[in-house]
């Protein structure tokens, strides 16, 4: 019987298992007669296949390319749109595109067949900037002009706006591409048994694998069984480029007939995985003679790539976030996702809400900074409140606690006595942002996209499955829905069992993805838990099927991006204290300081796990984690030269949370992984730029560029 | 291939084995301990670590023809220990588990830092797990756990 508060930390069920070793991952699973995938890439940017020179294959060993696909079956994956083909289509549009996949029964000798395929190529033009994409520089890759979307908001009259300005404050802001770097490199396993294939894969997403390659199959999605290997961290990276992975290694099980597993070693994970995108925004901000800002104008541009994935839902979040926890009249933003030859980015923890908050909270600062007034105080002026107009004509529907927050944030930060003590470009910074997140799909998306289903069964012996569709990858789900279900049914937890995902067993609940899957499946699991229990004593076994319902109140227009975008939101605020060695540019991170509102904490240890690591990952992104596209490639592919944090570089932080309970959320919960990641990197470049009294303009600020600025 | 003796969790052992060949395969694929996992493949993430005549080590990086006649320990040897319950017990009860793929070889420099240091302090902790790479947690909670762990260790250490 659970008599605690929910929110009271309990021990996670998957914690022993993990922490002793026992727990298998797709490399340590075992299969009989397991054979060994390699992916055969194209390693041009741009260029036409002319000619494979493929040596003789030894019995048994197989090079599977688009000719092998299936009679009826498409060479394109079933995304959001259907333009990555399965098998590059005599042209390469990317380094490191899919042209085959090698199979035999020994990895070594797999490996030294791929040494000594030759491919030649005629090479073709490539871009790989937003600028040169836009510019067309080589011809069209995707449209009209060279974008997969062009977006228009518009809140308030801008050019009135204008008209009443008394100066006008311009700036530029980028951020680069951030790999996942989850600790387990993509990795999954195929085998074509009786008609049916059967997918074991390290991923978050069991039915977007399943759409992915049904079509290239020509099959059923009923003879395509999912089934979700323990995943050892994610981040977003596995939620649709498995589907890259998977459709070429379908095709090659059909023809083997043998179960055949594909693992990324690290360099090919770094080198040939899609990436958090690239953004710029470039800012127009007329501020009248006190130093309100009266209209803000915004050209927001985001590096999508060979394909457009999800660019144009990114590009969405990151339009949205543009004014993330503000008020600000008169706006226009005009969003546009570019067709580059660079690899395709993709989602991403934060999904274009941590570029769009990174861009706005630099822009807002500087313009602080530009009147002599501290950036914090000058943000607390355009806090959205209830019932305020959002950037989409929305209505903000949330109680807004960010001025409690703050306040929480700075006493215990000691921010304002620090504030006084160090003077701007002393070598010591105070860094502050404010961020949310909306939880959930955007708009309508859970009604009229996913339209999630769970079950939860009651056996004779009085145990409980919960069947749904969401995966464990470390954020803690299979921990927290059952105790959602146990606080319900008044059960032990040990009564329960949330297993791993298959397809041909659960319902669809949806992906896991979009900070959704606490918030609105573990509503279902609520929802279903209280009405097995009305129906426990019926029959010694008792199923019940739930199904999404939409909140009341909520409304949205998917085609003119109008109305309520989110149904509701997570809040942050971050507080990072710096300070800059004057001769070599070091960065010593000496305090890290958050609170947030996530409704209701379902349990509060796993709440603190994914602040402290969301924070540490954004904190990464903001100050080491440099990736550069040199060469129509990744400059940075081992760990050696992409740095992420390690336990030495920042210091143990500070975090609280404030209680806000969501009514279509379980117990009040709202969705949190995301909006952990939001802010820290602004605060960190705030820190940085109060340090060392320059402008920091872009993102991951290394030691060099803050030579750069201050030589500048 | 030549004939490597050495021992593997307290047993002693003798194979056919390429001395070239990396120590972690031949744990994972020819021995079957896949506690011990691969990370990265170059020395940098920590998550194949093993302890090498008590010293912790990536398994990745030590050629085969090394060990001879050394004592190699995986977790599959410590996890049934009082060490190895100490630890595994305070990473649960601090939060230190997320993802997990990372946790093994987190374990091990935990046992490998409390062995030689029963009484840390935060600084030598950090530097103990600093060739240990975690994406999930941010470090804090692990931190915690080996913390826990000293603190409820008194005698193990």
């Amino acid at each position: 019987m659970m008599t605690k508060k929910i929110s009271d930390s309990i021990r996670r069920v998957d914690a022993v298992d993990k922490a002793g070793g026992y727990t298998q991952y797709i490399s340590d699973m075992s299969f009989d007669e397991l054979h060994y995938g390699r992916l055969v890439r194209g390693l041009r940017s741009h260029a036409r296949i002319t000619h494979i020179d493929l040596p003789a294959l030894p019995d048994g060993y197989y090079f599977i390319t688009k000719d092998h696909i299936p009679e009826g079956g498409k060479n394109e994956i079933q995304q959001i749109g259907t333009d990555w083909p399965v098998f590059a289509d005599d042209e390469v549009t990317f380094y490191g595109e899919t042209i085959g996949i090698l199979v035999g029964p020994d990895r070594e000798k797999v490996l030294e067949i791929e040494r000594s395929i030759s491919i030649e190529y005629e090479k073709l033009e490539a871009v790989f900037t937003i600028d040169d994409g836009l510019a067309m520089k080589t011809g069209l890759i995707n449209g009209t002009n060279n974008t997969y979307a062009d977006y228009h908001l518009n809140k308030g009259d801008v050019d009135a706006g204008f008209a009443r300005a008394d100066q006008i404050i311009e700036d530029e802001i980028t951020t680069g591409f951030q790999e996942h770097l989850y600790m387990e490199p993509q990795g999954m396993v195929a085998q074509y048994v009786d008609g049916d294939y059967i997918i074991t894969a390290s991923c978050q997403c069991p039915f977007y694998l399943r759409k992915a390659v049904a079509n290239v199959l020509n099959t059923d999605k009923e003879h395509i069984i999912v089934r979700q290997a323990v995943t050892g961290g994610a981040f977003g990276g596995k939620e649709h480029f498995p589907d890259i992975i998977a459709a070429p290694l379908v095709v090659a099980a059909r023809v083997v007939g043998k179960p055949i597993q594909v693992v990324f070693d690290r360099k090919d994970d770094i080198s040939f995985t899609a990436k958090r995108h690239p953004s710029r925004g470039i800012f127009r901000t007329g501020l009248d003679k006190e130093g309100n800002i009266v209209a803000m104008d915004v050209d927001v541009t985001i590096n999508a790539g060979a394909y457009m994935s999800c660019s144009n839902i990114v590009l969405q979040r990151a339009i949205f976030s543009i004014n993330s926890v503000y008020d600000i009249p008169n706006v226009h933003v005009r969003g546009r996702s570019v067709a580059t030859n660079a690899f395709p980015s993709d989602a991403f923890r934060g999904f274009g809400a941590p570029q769009g908050i990174f861009l706005a909270e630099m822009h807002l600062s500087h313009i602080a900074s530009h009147l002599g007034i501290d950036p914090a105080s000058y943000k607390q002026r355009y806090f959205i409140s209830k019932g305020d107009t959002t950037i989409t004509n929305g209505l903000m529907h949330d109680e807004v606690k960010l001025p409690l927050m703050l306040e929480k944030a700075a006493e215990a930060s000691d921010l304002y006595e620090k504030q006084r003590l160090y003077a701007t470009g002393s070598g010591k910074g105070m860094g502050v942002s404010f961020y949310n997140h909306g939880a959930g799909f955007t708009g309508n998306g859970e009604k009229e996209i996913i339209k999630a289903r769970l079950r939860m069964k009651k056996h004779r012996n009085g145990h409980v499955d919960i069947l749904l569709s969401n995966v464990e990858m470390g954020q803690g789900l299979q921990t927290t829905f059952p105790k959602i279900a146990a606080a319900i049914l008044e059960i032990p937890m040990e009564d329960i069992s949330c297993d791993n995902p298959d397809t041909s067993i659960v319902p669809d609940s949806g992906p896991t993805v979009a900070s959704r899957s606490l918030m609105v499946v573990g509503k279902l699991v609520e929802r279903a838990s209280q009405q097995l229990k009305e129906r426990w004593d019926e029959s010694p076994e008792v199923e019940v099927e739930v199904k999404y319902i939409h909140p009341e109140g909520c409304q949205w227009d998917q085609e003119t991006l109008q109305g309520d975008a989110y149904p509701t939101y997570g809040w942050g605020v971050c507080i990072v204290e710096v300070e800059v060695d004057p001769a070599t540019a070091e960065v010593e991170t000496k305090g890290i300081w958050t609170v947030h509102d996530v409704g209701i904490a379902i349990d509060e240890m796993i709440v603190h796990g994914q602040v402290n690591g969301g924070v540490i990952q954004s904190l990464g992104y903001g100050s080491l984690e440099k990736l550069e596209y040199k060469d129509g490639r990744f400059y940075q592919n081992t760990l050696a030269d992409y740095m992420i944090p390690t336990s030495m570089d920042f210091p143990m932080m500070s975090s609280q949370l404030v209680d806000n309970p969501y009514e279509n959320g379980p117990f009040g919960a709202k969705g949190l992984g995301e909006l952990v990641f939001d802010g820290a990197s602004a605060a960190f470049a705030d820190a940085v730029q109060q340090a060392i009294g320059k402008n920091i303009n872009r993102i991951p600020v290394t030691p060099e560029y803050i030579m750069e600025v201050m030589n500048s | 291939m030549s004939t490597i003796t050495f021992r593997l969790n307290e047993k002693n052992i003798s194979l056919e084995a390429d001395p070239a060949s990396r120590l972690l395969d031949l744990l994972r694929e020819d021995l079957g301990l896949s506690a011990v996992k691969e990370g990265c493949g170059e020395g940098e993430c920590g998550a194949c670590s093993v302890l090498k005549d008590g010293v912790l080590v990536n398994s990745c990086m030590v050629p085969v023809g090394t060990i001879e006649h050394c004592s190699i320990e995986t977790l599959e040897g410590l996890r049934e220990t009082d060490e190895g319950r100490c630890i595994i017990e305070a990473f649960a009860d601090t939060g230190a588990v997320q993802c997990g793929f990372c946790t093994p070889g987190m374990v091990m420099a935990s046992i490998a830092l409390l062995r030689s240091n029963a009484r840390p302090t935060l600084e030598e902790i950090k530097v103990a797990l600093s060739g240990n790479l975690c994406r999930c947690t941010g470090y804090d909670m692990i931190i915690k756990g080996v913390q826990l762990a000293a603190e409820r260790g008194d005698g193990i250490w």
